[in-house]
């Protein structure tokens, strides 16, 4: 067994387990930092890839990014003392039954496809140039539109926020 | 095995030629893992007790006083003789307390900086880690170390803790963003986001130097942001000691509160490599295009020396803000990150992209 197999069981085992406690731990904050555990895990496959960007990115956006923001919301909102409760038998029979659902499609998804070896693949760093060309080139493969919509998008976001939470001027206090 | 002093790259490579050599090859690469961990955690330690050392003693130069002076000569063993009281204090257990989370923040906070440290070049052919990404995996890691604070707070059960969290998660996301542009600029200057190539680039001068203005704009701009980062002085209201007696870390003793503080003196460390890596030229020595016989002259310091001078004279600016500048308000603090230092930066990358365009640096 060589280092690398090694390495892909240990992070499969970390995310396993830490999927599953995230889910069932009844403190919430606990439950946001499992959830850090399994983003950080999964930046390890991506390192393990030899995709270094991919893995940054993964941890600037979701580890440092969203879970920041989920931790940084519990902090304002709730008290270490609060739990969750145990939830009604039967949203938890329904679930798990979902879960059996899903975890069996996936499973016969897997199962059935016929995964082909391919020979003298190697592993190549991804040049940072051609992600950048890539993200707003023009031509084939380029992603300049969908780069600007989302743009376009994130600044509505954005604006509606700040209009959403502006006051309204104080009446009172012009006259003042 | 050869020792030389201006190039470590022979000495790892012979190292690793032998171990392969000696064992399997898994063997070797664990044995290698195991390797660098041991020096990085040793380096850690000492630099942890030298950098305290350093501030007590500039601090005291500053304020025209001594400093520490009775533990050895000039007081050297003093942080020795203090780290000896804190690793054989109690720990004190906390009533109400988040048992689990309270125990992992220290480790978080100081794992981030670990991991962050690997990625630095100390000397030529002396790196861990030399992704195709360094800058971006700097600030995609220490990014997570926010976490262990906020944390930190949150499970203390404490006001002064949660309090002191907040300002510092507040803090530290928003500065991220000035720190990560001002980086921005020697990556667009360079071309190149991994940290060998950025300090080869400075062969013929650093960056500081061969950007002019809008390299200093971002130098500036790098030294304020990444100060509020790493929540020292005069940015220091997660722990401001006159109002949250000591901010997230209140509730902490002994070992674990050891962590913290060691955690803030080895972030002090990354940033200031960070600064010398990318505007002061890490390890290269100082060049001048065209100069033979001086670039000549300077090759013959070697490239250790030259880190961990400009190193230090970074730190040193750091500390001189600590003891000069009183502490900001909250609101303060967030006007300067989002009126002023983000427009700056943003600006400034425009202008550095037009120089860059234009090649009008040297």
């Amino acid at each position: 067994m060589t280092l690398n197999v090694l390495m892909f069981y240990l992070l499969s085992g970390i995310i396993l387990t830490f999927s599953v406690l995230t889910i069932t731990s009844r403190r919430m904050l606990r439950a946001a930092v499992y959830l850090l555990f399994v983003l950080v895990a999964t930046a390890g496959f991506y390192f393990l890839l030899n995709y270094q960007f991919l893995a940054a990115v993964q941890l600037t956006l979701y580890a440092g990014g969203i879970v920041v923001l989920i931790i940084f919301s519990i902090l304002l909102t709730s008290h270490i003392s609060h739990k969750f409760a145990k939830p009604a038998p039967w949203k938890l029979w329904m679930g798990v039954s979902v879960l059996a659902v899903g975890g069996a499609l996936t499973l016969w998804t897997l199962l059935s496809h016929d995964f082909v070896k391919s020979a003298g693949v190697k592993t190549v760093p991804v040049d940072m140039h051609l992600i950048g060309n890539q993200l707003l080139g023009m031509g084939k493969n380029g992603y300049v539109l969908s780069f600007e919509i989302i743009s376009i998008l994130l600044l509505a976001a954005m604006i509606a926020a700040i209009v959403s939470v502006k006051k309204e001027k104080n009446k009172k206090s012009e006259t003042l | 095995m050869i020792l030389d002093i201006y190039s470590f790259s022979t000495l790892t490579a012979s190292i690793n030629k032998e171990l392969h050599a000696a064992m399997a090859p898994w063997l070797a690469v664990l044995t290698e893992f195991v390797l660098i961990g041991l020096l990085f955690l040793l380096f850690y330690a000492i630099l942890g007790l030298f950098l305290v050392y350093l501030e007590r003693k500039v601090c005291a130069v500053m304020q025209n006083r001594i400093g520490p002076n009775r533990v050895g000569k000039w007081g050297i063993f003093q942080t020795i003789a203090d780290f000896i009281k804190l690793i054989t204090k109690e720990l004190i257990p906390i009533k109400n307390a988040d048992d689990f989370l309270f125990n992992l923040a220290p480790f978080i906070v100081i794992i981030t900086s670990f991991m962050v440290m690997a990625a630095l070049p100390f000397a030529k052919g002396l790196q861990a880690l030399d992704f195709n990404i360094g800058i971006f995996y700097i600030i995609a890691v220490s990014s997570l170390g926010v976490v262990g604070i906020l944390i930190a707070g949150w499970s203390s059960n404490s006001k002064y803790s949660l309090i002191g969290a907040m300002r510092s998660g507040a803090q530290v996301v928003s500065y991220e963003l000035s720190v990560g542009l001002s980086l921005l600029a020697i990556v667009v200057f360079s071309g190149s986001m991994q940290l060998s190539t950025i300090v080869e680039s400075q062969a013929n001068g650093w960056w500081i130097f061969k950007g002019h203005i809008p390299a200093l704009i971002a130098f500036v701009i790098y030294l304020i942001a990444s100060t509020a980062e790493i929540n020292r002085g005069p940015f220091d209201l997660a722990e401001a000691e006159s109002e949250l007696t000591a901010g997230f870390h209140t509730e902490y003793s002994g070992i674990k509160f050891a962590f913290f503080f060691l955690a803030e003196y080895i972030n002090m460390f990354i940033v200031a490599a960070i600064a010398a890596t990318l505007f002061f030229g890490g390890w290269m020595p100082l060049h001048i295009d065209h100069w033979e016989a001086f670039n000549r002259v300077m090759d013959y310091i070697p490239s250790i020396i030259w880190f961990f001078g400009k190193t230090f004279f970074i730190i040193y600016l750091i500390m001189w803000f600590k003891w000069t500048f009183p502490r900001l308000r909250i609101d303060q603090l967030l006007n300067l990150e989002w009126k002023y230092l983000l427009p700056l930066s943003l600006l400034n990358i425009v202008l550095i992209s037009f120089v860059v365009l234009m090649g009008w640096y040297f």
